[in-house]
């Protein structure tokens, strides 16, 4: 089941270091939302909120309609897929017990089954793939496994840290066409975060702009690329454009 | 036999009586009727004999113990304790029953005590004084003197003493400043040692250096040191040719050899009291002289020449050996020696890994956990694991040592000390290894859903496993070497020949304690080597089968 996903009015300081201030963002069942910013903006300590991997110090998080404040971190965690830059697949298990992960946890029968079901819905046949060790991969079906675990218990959330960021660009091209394809297919909710505005533009409808802790311009890419909030929303697009020229002149 | 020794104990009694003083009633020799009496028969009790580890006394406590079991009790031997704290802390607090002491060393090392110049000079005015304040404040019973003095000789080589004109202790600390001196660890920290000598005489010697008794005589006679602390009954004093230089202000107090019997072993065996006091006045300086001679420099068996000596003064019955020993001990191998002695070997080896085993596990069993919750506490964990390594560098006799107090000595506080250097690799390891353990994969499975134990054992410690086998393995090794020490507090093990044979400077004695532990470090940390391998997370240990049989990296494979 897809659900919705927001963070209301939400502050959060690491020392005296202002992480988040004031943010507010919501994502509609079904859809993706892509948090956009350099280092720093904050936008992975939001993401981070969601599954309580962060407290923040003020505001609200909603799953659905509950307060992730109530609920218990480990329940609310396998309830919602995650990945991360580096995989961070168990390298001592195979692919399809690392796959299995979350089935395991949450103590369903065919976990094995869902694990390989999951494989295959990345494109990786679990004949061939599902006893292989994650050394044994290439850096680009590693992130299709991680991509493979956090779907496998058909979470109704998905939330992804710069999860193509350390992919050359022919995989990471290859896998955003993926992951596009399965979170319409499976109709998840998406978070992700990304500093790629063009990534952004191409898996999300909803960019989320953010800078020094706050947001920036929350909107679609369209709204982006038409009506700039600001200056630093307009540079940012501005640089992204001139990317894409060089590329193709 | 008896009849003899008693005849000869009565006699040594009516000898000492006729000093005129009252040391025969503080003697309390046993009446006839009580060494008619005085076997072990009937008695479970065994009879603890130490000794210190020096030749002479390796010597004395076997004679103790043979004639003990000539007369049919039970006898445990404790030989080669550290020194005279160790061993006289153990008999305080019952650890041991016997050992040979001197009187001098009573006086000063363990009471520290001054006496008037007079009393001090006389033998049986000092014996009759150690004699009480040892039972006023030990509880524990000189027993009558053995009938000789081993007192220091300062020595020096024919050469250096023409060289320097030296007689005397006077002429040596005035031309101290032009000499090197190589001193015994002991000799340079005792107050009737190098400090009184510094302070009688004025001795400063232009260097000096700590020498281990075994090589003190052969660094003297190769001229790397120009004057040794020796004792007056060593062996190789006459075979070096050397001069010992006359005490001419009386500084050494009397050194009379006697045993030393704890306040249980009267208690519990009276008999076995009278049948040690059946040496008392036996040995005189040459027949020491010519003892400390065939242990010392014709590296016979201890047990030999004490069971001749027995027999010489006619306590044990049967016929001297000496000559057939001194040429087997000669024409024998090394190979044959340890062959002769496979079953010692063994059983001191089984002791020592037992020593080993317990010491390691109580360390695993303290030490994993302690890492582990260190890594949820770092803040503390590297002060914390800093406090173990400091323990480290405590030096294993030192730590030894310092368990007397607290402990006595024997097996208990040998394994604390074991136990306590073993824990620091074992902690650095599991923190170190789990603190490590792929962050990424950590990370994940937290935002996964596992539960911190989960993570832990599904995780952390999978990947943690080989640092942590690593620094077991370590442990073992440390703990399989520092065990060799145990023998200085009376633990057993390899140490034992290893300690007596330094002491008797006995080649193959040591090595027949260093290669059995040797070897059994090598096989320890070869059995460690397999159970690392086999804890060895299983994408690790394939990568490593994969390389082997392909010769070629399984990543470059698959991409």
């Amino acid at each position: 089941m897809p659900t919705t996903l927001s963070a209301r009015n939400v502050s959060h300081r690491f020392g005296n270091v202002v992480a988040l201030e004031n943010v507010s963002v919501d994502v509609a069942a079904g859809q993706a939302t892509a948090l956009v910013g350099e280092s720093g903006s904050g936008k992975t300590t939001l993401l981070r909120c969601f599954n309580r991997l962060i407290e923040p110090g003020r505001g609200d998080i909603l799953v659905g309609d509950k307060n992730v404040r109530t609920e218990s971190a480990v329940l609310l965690r396998r309830g919602m897929g995650y990945v991360q830059q580096h995989g961070g697949l168990l390298p001592h298990w195979r692919v399809l017990r690392n796959v299995a992960l979350v089935p395991v946890l949450l103590e369903r029968s065919d976990a094995q089954d869902e694990a390989r079901e999951a494989l295959e819905l990345v494109g990786l046949p679990a004949a061939q793939f599902a006893s292989r060790f994650p050394h044994e991969l290439s850096g680009g079906q590693r992130q299709r496994v991680a991509l493979a675990r956090s779907i496998a218990a058909r979470p109704g959330v998905i939330l992804l840290d710069e999860p193509f960021g350390a992919l050359d660009a022919i995989s990471r091209s290859e896998l955003q066409q993926v992951f596009d394809d399965l979170r319409r297919r499976l109709s998840v909710t998406t978070l992700l975060v990304t500093h790629d505005l063009a990534e952004a533009g191409r898996l999300a409808e909803q960019v989320v702009v953010m800078r020094n802790g706050r947001v920036e311009q929350r909107g679609s890419m369209r709204d982006l690329v038409h009506a700039p909030a600001n200056d630093y929303v307009a540079q940012l697009i501005e640089r992204a454009r001139a990317g894409m020229e060089a590329l193709a002149s | 036999m008896i009849r003899l020794g008693q005849v000869l104990v009565v006699f040594w009694a009516l000898a000492s009586s006729d000093a005129g003083n009252a040391l025969t009633e503080d003697y309390r020799l046993p009446a006839d009727r009580e060494l008619l009496m005085a076997t072990g028969q009937g008695s479970n009790r065994s009879v603890i004999v130490a000794s210190k580890p020096f030749g002479e006394s390796y010597l004395l406590a076997e004679m103790f113990a043979q004639l003990l079991e000539s007369r049919g009790f039970n006898v445990e031997r404790r030989p080669g304790l550290g020194a005279t704290e160790i061993a006289f802390a153990a008999l305080r607090t019952g650890a041991i029953d016997v050992y040979p002491e001197y009187t001098g060393t009573g006086l000063i090392a363990i009471l520290h005590d001054t006496l008037p110049d007079s009393v001090a000079a006389d033998p049986r005015a000092v014996f009759a004084h150690v004699y009480r304040r040892f039972e006023d404040s030990y509880h524990t019973r000189w027993l009558p003197p053995l009938g000789f003095e081993n007192t220091y000789a300062i020595a020096v080589t024919k050469t250096t003493a023409n060289r320097f004109h030296l007689r005397t202790l006077s002429d040596l600390a005035r031309e101290s400043p032009h000499l090197t001196a190589g001193f015994t660890a002991d000799f340079i920290g005792r107050s009737d040692g190098l400090v009184g000598l510094s302070r009688i005489y004025g001795l400063k010697p232009r260097t000096v250096r700590p020498l281990a008794p075994a090589v003190k005589y052969q660094a003297l006679a190769s001229g790397a040191v120009d004057v040794i602390d020796g004792y007056s009954t060593d062996g190789l004093l006459a075979r070096y040719d050397l001069v010992t230089l006359i005490d001419d202000r009386h500084f050494f107090p009397p050194y009379e050899a006697a045993a030393l019997v704890s306040q249980q072993l009267e208690h519990d065996l009276p008999a076995a009291i009278a049948v040690l006091t059946l040496l008392s006045g036996r040995l005189d300086v040459q027949t020491m002289r010519q003892l400390n001679r065939r242990i010392e420099v014709d590296g016979e068996d201890v047990k030999v020449v004490a069971a001749d000596e027995l027999r010489a003064v006619g306590l044990v019955g049967g016929k001297t050996s000496m000559t057939r020993s001194a040429n087997s001990a000669q024409q024998s191998s090394f190979w044959r020696y340890l062959w002769d002695r496979r079953a010692t070997i063994f059983s001191l080896t089984m002791r020592h890994l037992l020593l080993v085993a317990i010491a390691l596990a109580a360390a695993v069993i303290v030490a994993v956990p302690l890492g582990l919750g260190l890594e949820r506490a770092r803040r503390v964990a590297e002060a914390t694991i800093g406090a173990l390594g400091v323990l480290q560098t405590i030096p294993s006799i030192a730590l030894l040592a310092f368990m007397i107090p607290l402990l006595g000595v024997g097996v208990t506080p040998a394994l604390i000390a074991l136990w306590l250097y073993a824990l620091y690799p074992i902690a650095r390891g599991t923190y170190t290894g789990v603190r490590d353990a792929d962050p990424d994969a950590v990370a994940a499975a937290e935002a996964l859903g596992t539960t911190p134990r989960q993570r832990l054992l599904w995780v952390r410690l999978p990947l943690a496993a080989p640092v942590i086998m690593a620094g077991i393995r370590t442990a073992a090794v440390i703990t399989v070497g520092a065990a060799t020490l145990a023998a200085f507090i009376g633990a057993g093990g390899l140490g034992e020949p290893i300690v007596a044979g330094l002491a008797l400077a006995d080649t193959r004695m040591i090595l027949s304690g260093a290669l059995p532990a040797a070897a059994l470090a090598l096989a320890v940390d070869g059995l460690l080597a397999i159970v690392e391998r086999l804890v060895t997370p299983a994408h690790r240990r394939q990568r490593l089968w994969q390389r082997r049989e392909t010769g070629a990296s399984p990543r470059g494979a698959a991409a």
